[in-house]
């Protein structure tokens, strides 16, 4: 059965090191990295990405007081991928709109500001905010959106741990293609580094990275990484069937070709290369493509000395019969892990790649680890390419969660 | 404390919570929500900062005392006295 054709016509974005794609991308080319430290409650300074967009470019100082920062900067992604589509709500039906936004975890940050709160008060739980469930709501961030917006239709998240990025794109091609909504804002959103849990939570699994310079700390595929960079961040796109995409004459960055998703099974947070070897498998397949097709691979790995070399395996072991291998990256080098932003936020990274023809490397490998030695690496200095004309974006996560997703240059 | 005084602690207290209302101009008189953009969640912030910085409570059958500037002051300012 031939399958609705979904296209890519905006992209609004807040990163570490960027809150335009223009911007992030020509950091991205120029090695230009957004890690620096925060103070983190209880835990001192740790590297971290943190955002610098305006937040009063689109909301009310009230409604920064009263929302989240994930709702602010899910506002921000929502409001420049509108503007970047040329789409204007006021002419359009809203209750057809929809938001589907993918978070790693919801509620964290909020719940840890009441308890410090109310231990400034002896515990007495009469000083909890009663904010505290309207911003703790798993659907917080897509609902802050939507009230922003004045959208009416169906506005959600889609919790999926740092797969999600990925799954808030994947889940609107779904509800277009079923005829649920006519148009959707899609993405990935994370406000994780204002969470010391997340933090401690890492720190103890020895999964937190450090280095005196934040600028180094995340290194996936370096002999030296030695865990996470947290960060905040956020993309959301326009997402539209291509009927509708061309009738209005709309600036097309790319069509999803395909995709999977598929869990592990095995573990709690060990990745299994397995299992992401067959996510990756199947979303070729689901593009009707073959392992030759695939120009571009942008890795999911976080830094994490076992992490890197388990998507290594997975990708060299699909990859193993094609002739000349493919350009495989990462953008974490420069950003962190923006947990449920990262999908979405390091496709839109590449996606300039169908215009340039330039790979974006992956920074701070100062020695390749032997073990993450992968064909087609590109490392520290962009590279030129002669033919980009398909993406493959993974993006996996804690509870042995897997997403891939291809997005190919657009041909009418 | 004087009425005055309460007023102008409930002024800070809303300059707070509404940040992007005008208070200039205030009429004491006049309702609250009448004057500026408020609502349930925002008098519940308003009783939260009375009892957070002032240690002063306002039960949910008093509200309606903090309709208006002069109301309040009217209501809080035996409360704060007696709290002084």
């Amino acid at each position: 059965m031939k399958q609705t054709r979904i296209v890519i016509t905006g992209i609004g974005l807040t990163a570490p090191n960027g809150n335009s794609l223009a911007e992030f991308r020509k950091n991205l080319l120029t090695g230009v990295s957004g890690i620096t430290t925060i103070e983190v409650r209880y835990m001192g300074r740790h590297p971290a990405g943190m955002c610098t967009f305006d937040p009063l470019k689109y909301q009310k100082k009230k409604d920064v007081r009263i929302g989240t920062r994930v709702g602010g900067i899910s506002i921000y992604c929502a409001r420049e991928a509108l503007a970047d589509s040329g789409v204007d709500l006021a002419t359009r039906d809203k209750s057809r709109v929809g938001i589907y936004l993918g978070v790693t975890e919801h509620g964290n940050v909020e719940t840890e500001n009441e308890v410090y709160n109310i231990s400034q008060f002896k515990y007495d739980t009469k000083f909890w905010s009663h904010h505290h469930n309207p911003r703790t709501v798993a659907n917080n961030a897509a609902g802050e959106v939507s009230l922003n917006l004045g959208i009416t239709g169906p506005a959600y998240t889609i919790g999926a741990a740092c797969a999600a990025g990925n799954m808030g794109l994947i889940h609107a091609a779904q509800m277009l293609r079923l005829g649920e909504v006519d148009f959707a804002l899609a993405g990935g959103v994370s406000e994780s580094p204002q969470t010391f849990g997340i933090f401690a939570g890492f720190k103890s699994q020895n999964a937190l990275a450090a280095h005196e310079d934040p600028k180094q700390a995340s290194r996936p595929f370096d002999q030296a990484r030695n865990g996470i960079v947290i960060s905040e961040g956020g993309c959301i796109y326009t997402i539209e069937r291509l009927e509708d995409a061309q009738a209005r004459g709309a600036k097309i960055y790319g069509e999803i070709a395909g995709y999977h998703v598929n869990s592990d099974a095995t573990d709690y947070v060990l990745p299994n290369p397995e299992r992401q070897a067959e996510c990756v498998r199947k979303a070729i397949a689901n593009a009707g493509m073959t392992i030759e097709d695939i120009d571009l691979i942008n890795t999911h790995a976080t830094s994490t000395p076992q992490g890197d070399i388990q998507e290594c395996v997975a990708i060299a072991e699909v990859f193993k019969s094609r002739s000349a291998p493919p350009h495989i990256n990462n953008t974490k080098g420069f950003i962190g892990h923006t947990m449920g932003a990262a999908g979405a936020l390091e496709l839109a990274g590449n996606l300039p790649s169908f215009d340039d023809l330039i790979i974006h490397p992956t920074i701070n490998v100062d020695n390749l680890d032997p073990q993450c030695n992968i064909p087609g690496l590109v490392i520290n200095q962009p590279k030129k390419a002669t033919r980009v004309d398909v993406i493959l974006n993974n993006s996996f996560g804690m509870l042995g969660i897997n997403s891939t997703l291809i997005i190919k240059r657009f041909v009418a | 404390m004087t009425k005055e005084d309460c007023q102008k602690l409930v002024i800070d207290i809303i300059a707070d919570i509404a940040p992007d209302e005008d208070l200039s101009a205030i009429k004491p008189e006049i309702r609250l929500r009448d004057q500026l953009q408020l609502d349930s969640m925002d008098f519940l912030d308003i009783v939260m900062e009375l009892r957070k910085r002032h240690g002063i409570e306002v039960p949910e059958a008093d509200y309606s005392h903090l309709a208006s500037l002069e109301s309040c002051a009217e209501y809080l300012t035996p409360k704060f006295s007696t709290k002084a």
